[in-house]
């Protein structure tokens, strides 16, 4: 347990710790150089596509996001290594059922929509990613054992499918001799998009999977232990 | 501007609040989800400092942080799930107690 003295100090230095962050925030949101955002916004129309954001994610840093689509995969890699997933919830009732069956097919549809929404308003890989995989999780809840996932050889394949087409991108533009994901002039909204759907199903898969929280089980096995 | 500071204070105040559940209590689930209201809060305070008024678009690049920054979250979360799980399998659940 925290000895007594602790008590009593830990809440001082983090006021102390807290009063120096105001004045941080302060300094910063008063008198705070636009610097970084005017560039930014200044190029956007050059990105491809109209949300600065997304073309802050894809386009200026997409090294960024290259990585982040890398640490998700890790942590799934990571998941699976600690060995087979929790037995599925039991089945759902047929009032449960019958919403799921509702509710997944919207999830999936609004999936495809915040996918190219995020274009122009706020929206992208990730956001549509998480609808895909909150339908993943859903269905692991109604009682699917895979979450709607394919089996192992296309779910693994799926799950790296962001990494290497974000990556792949990358090389046969530098071997055309642009620089590593950089856009030629007037592909960039095509190549954002087409990078952003395979993000996208990697990202809706990871989570289900993760959710799911185990290696993924060979089609057969599960079928003969269901 | 008053919006802003309660958004960024708030934010500030989230991240104190995580950072003393994180010190103080040693179970390692409360220890997790103190980590997470640790990540809101600085989640919160630069979404408000991206900040610029009505009329003005917000700057983008700490909004692209943010949402890096949720990402890492959530499958440092889950990764951290799958090991508790791990340990509370291998253990019994004498990992998890105080």
């Amino acid at each position: 347990m925290t000895p007594a003295w602790a008590k009593v100090l830990i809440p001082i230095v983090l006021i102390a710790i807290g009063a120096v962050l105001v004045w941080a925030f302060s300094l910063a949101a008063l008198e705070g150089g636009d610097r970084l955002a005017l560039i930014a916004l200044e190029r956007v129309p050059e990105s491809g596509v109209s949300n600065p954001i997304t073309s802050v994610l894809l386009n200026f840093r997409a090294y960024d996001t290259l990585l982040e689509v890398a640490v998700l995969l890790t942590a799934l890699l990571g998941i699976w290594s600690l060995g087979p997933a929790a037995p599925a919830f039991q089945p759902a009732s047929p009032i449960l059922g019958g919403m799921i069956a509702w509710v997944v097919p919207l999830l999936i549809l609004s999936t495809g929509y915040m996918l190219w929404a995020g274009g122009h308003a706020p929206g992208g890989a990730f956001q549509a990613g998480a609808l895909l995989g909150a339908a993943g999780v859903t269905l692991a809840l109604g009682g699917d054992a895979s979450a709607g996932l394919p089996g192992e050889t296309r779910l693994r394949f799926l799950s790296v499918l962001g990494v290497l087409v974000f990556t792949a991108v990358g090389v046969i533009l530098m071997a055309l001799g642009y620089g590593f994901l950089t856009y030629p002039e007037g592909y960039a909204k095509w190549l954002i998009i087409f990078i952003e759907t395979a993000a996208t199903l990697s990202i809706g898969v990871t989570l289900a999977a993760a959710y799911l929280g185990g290696e993924p089980r060979d089609e057969r096995t599960s079928r003969s232990a269901t | 501007m008053i919006t802003q500071f309660l958004y960024g204070g708030s934010g500030i105040l989230l991240f104190l609040l995580g950072t003393w559940s994180f010190i103080v209590h040693p179970p390692l689930i409360r220890k997790l989800i103190a980590i997470n209201v640790m990540g809101a809060g600085v989640f919160h305070t630069l979404v408000a400092l991206a900040y610029r008024g009505l009329t003005a678009p917000a700057d983008p690049v700490p909004h692209a942080l943010v949402l890096t920054g949720i990402v890492v979250a959530v499958s440092a979360t889950a990764l951290a799930l799958a090991f508790g799980q791990r340990l509370d399998r291998d253990h019994g659940s004498s990992a998890d107690d105080d």
